[in-house]
């Protein structure tokens, strides 16, 4: 029987020769991640209750993102929480302080082809990347699969998502992501699967190929698939794991396997993409929205503040300087984001350009961190969701682009079509 | 869950109400009572004010889009709300709501409620009775492995009878 990638994973994880779409099937965890969110302060309570401890800490990865650092005594509590659980179930995979939970597991070669995964996260599916099914689901499910390494799944049909071409100067995944809430809507998946091929996409590089799957979760999928090929193989070659020709052969969608809707887009025609508040889905050519003013430009995130990211928003900001009434704030990724930056020259060119740089972690995308917002104002941020009030105040408006449109705007101190400074 | 035969009001709003609406950003670091109180203010302040227990929450299509955050649910249970009714749901905030015991009822007809409807959801027979139009809506039937869940109040009571069989 055809097959395909989403419904190959499962059947292994379920222990089944096949899947048909519909089916319910019980799926053994393979990683199981946590933050400090809606990891121990809620999972811990609720094993206490159930009387039983981790069913394996080995395939458990903790990473403080979401308070850190501690501002004040709430979030100091919730970090004091998180590191002594780790301690105590011999968690060997805690990150502190180090990164983002979506960030941490490619940077530490955790994720690979055919693996079931699931993150204490909405943005989970960002390991869909490496054609690993990974999605998120709450703390209270999460109790439940650190109880019994177990969680049931409905078999999904699956989107294919096909983009031709290759996408122009200052494009980025991240325009096609925006261009995607706009086109497919955000209810049109309805918790099946996305899978993104085509040419465009075999040129992505890792990185950028990991916005693709972290932003399925804005488009409603379960997950966001990529099949592994050369490029995932030499990634995951340079964090020392190693990928068979049979890993490649397997983990794909069978040339004949029946697709839910195939989509179709042309790299070539994408133009940088800014969606309006308050929806990701209100997206359309960055030249649209030309003359709105800006207060806050914000480069952070799981989405949107890697080293490739930083790299977009440096080629932009090369010898400019941010607009007087406008702030530029950038929280990366990972430490080893700040690090690497710092190596390659690029960090310099920012702060040169008067970037604020603020700690690694979820910061303000959330409203949780550093650089949320007042009633009133107005952001563009390289992050991936725009809900009223989610970076502060219920009247501040969030607009969402590329670090290029992102770091263009800072420039300019409204929005613009990056590429004007990309010549 | 909802008792049979409960009757609560309903409140209604539109398509694509997100989990930070339901459970605000800033609020997150505070216990469930604290977030509750923020509960739907960006697009209804006085929803926290004005919900009583066995009321019901009406969306549109993609309810509780965004964030894995089930305090989002949580809030809502801890205002007393056991039934969500929307045309459909975002998936992990349909999980999170089984798996905390408020039944999520997919219904095609949930256009058709007004604000301040008496409504009676019944989960189980997977119907709703509109008491000002008499009508009664079908919903989307839940799987039985969800039914079950929602019967023991939601995944942890559900796992522990489990347990507890299990060690017997």
């Amino acid at each position: 029987m055809a097959s395909t990638l989403a419904l190959k994973i499962l059947a292994r994880a379920s222990g089944v020769p096949a899947l048909r779409q519909g089916e319910i099937a019980t799926c053994k965890v393979d990683l199981a991640m946590m933050h400090d969110s809606g990891g121990p302060r809620r999972v811990k309570p609720m094993l206490e209750k159930l009387g039983v401890g981790v069913w394996d800490p080995s395939k458990i990865v903790l990473v403080t993102d979401h308070y850190v650092p501690a501002v004040d005594a709430e979030s100091a509590a919730i970090l004091d929480l998180t590191r002594k659980w780790a301690a105590a179930n011999g968690i060997a995979r805690f990150h502190d302080m180090q990164g983002i939970c979506h960030v941490i597991l490619p940077e530490n070669g955790y994720l690979k082809p055919g693996m079931f995964a699931v993150g204490g996260d909405s943005h989970s599916p960002t390991g869909g990347a490496f054609g690993a099914y990974m999605f998120g689901i709450g703390a209270t499910e999460m109790a439940g699969v650190l109880a019994t390494g177990e969680i049931w799944v409905r078999a999904p049909g699956t989107h294919l998502v096909r983009w031709t071409g290759a996408l122009g100067k200052g494009v980025s995944a991240k325009d096609i992501m925006l261009k995607l809430c706009r086109a497919m809507t955000l209810s049109a998946v309805k918790y099946d699967v996305v899978e993104f091929a085509g040419p465009a996409i075999e040129k992505l590089p890792m990185i950028e190929r990991l916005v693709l799957a972290n932003m399925s979760a804005e488009l409603g999928a379960q997950t966001g698939l990529i099949a592994p090929d050369a490029v995932t193989r030499d990634f995951l070659a340079g964090k020392g794991v190693e990928l068979a020709d049979a890993d490649l052969a397997r983990w794909r969608s069978d040339p004949d396997a029946e697709f839910t809707r195939t989509w179709t887009f042309d790299a070539a025609e994408l133009a940088p993409q800014i969606a309006a508040p308050h929806s990701p889905e209100n997206s359309d050519a960055a030249a649209a929205h030309k003359g709105t003013r800006i207060q806050q430009a914000y480069i952070g995130a799981c989405t949107g503040a890697k080293l490739v990211d930083l790299h977009m928003a440096a080629a932009v900001l090369k010898g400019r300087k941010v607009a007087a009434g406008t702030r530029l704030l950038i929280a990366p990724a990972s430490q080893r984001t700040t690090t690497e930056a710092a190596a390659d020259g690029t960090l310099a060119t920012l702060l040169g350009a008067g970037a604020i740089l603020l700690p690694t972690g979820c910061g303000a995308c959330a409203g949780y961190g550093a650089g949320v917002l007042a009633e009133d104002e107005t952001c563009l941020s390289s992050t991936a969701r725009n809900f009223k009030g989610r970076m502060g105040h219920p009247k501040s408006r969030v607009y969402l682009g590329s670090p290029y449109s992102v770091a263009a705007a800072a420039v300019a101190g409204e929005i613009v079509d990056p590429r004007e400074f990309l010549a | 869950m909802t008792a049979p035969g409960t009757r609560g009001r309903a409140f209604v709003y539109g398509d694509n109400v997100d989990t930070d609406m339901l459970a605000p950003g800033l609020y997150m670091k505070f216990g469930i009572a604290e977030i509750a109180k923020h509960c739907l203010e960006a697009i209804d302040p006085d929803f926290a004010k004005t919900v009583r227990p066995g009321d019901v929450v009406v969306g549109g299509e993609n309810f509780g889009m965004g964030s894995s955050r089930e305090q989002a649910v949580m809030a809502l249970r801890e205002l007393g709300v056991r039934t969500v009714i929307a045309k459909s749901f975002a998936g992990l905030f349909f999980r999170n709501c089984v798996n905390l015991g408020v039944a999520p009822l997919v219904c095609a007809h949930a256009g058709e409620i007004a604000a301040g409807d008496a409504l009676d959801a019944d989960p189980l027979a997977g119907t709703i009775r509109n008491a000002r139009t008499g009508a009664v809506y079908p919903c989307e039937a839940l799987p039985a492995h969800l039914l079950a869940m929602l019967e023991d109040g939601g995944l942890m009571p559900h796992l522990e009878k489990k347990l507890k069989r299990g060690a017997a």
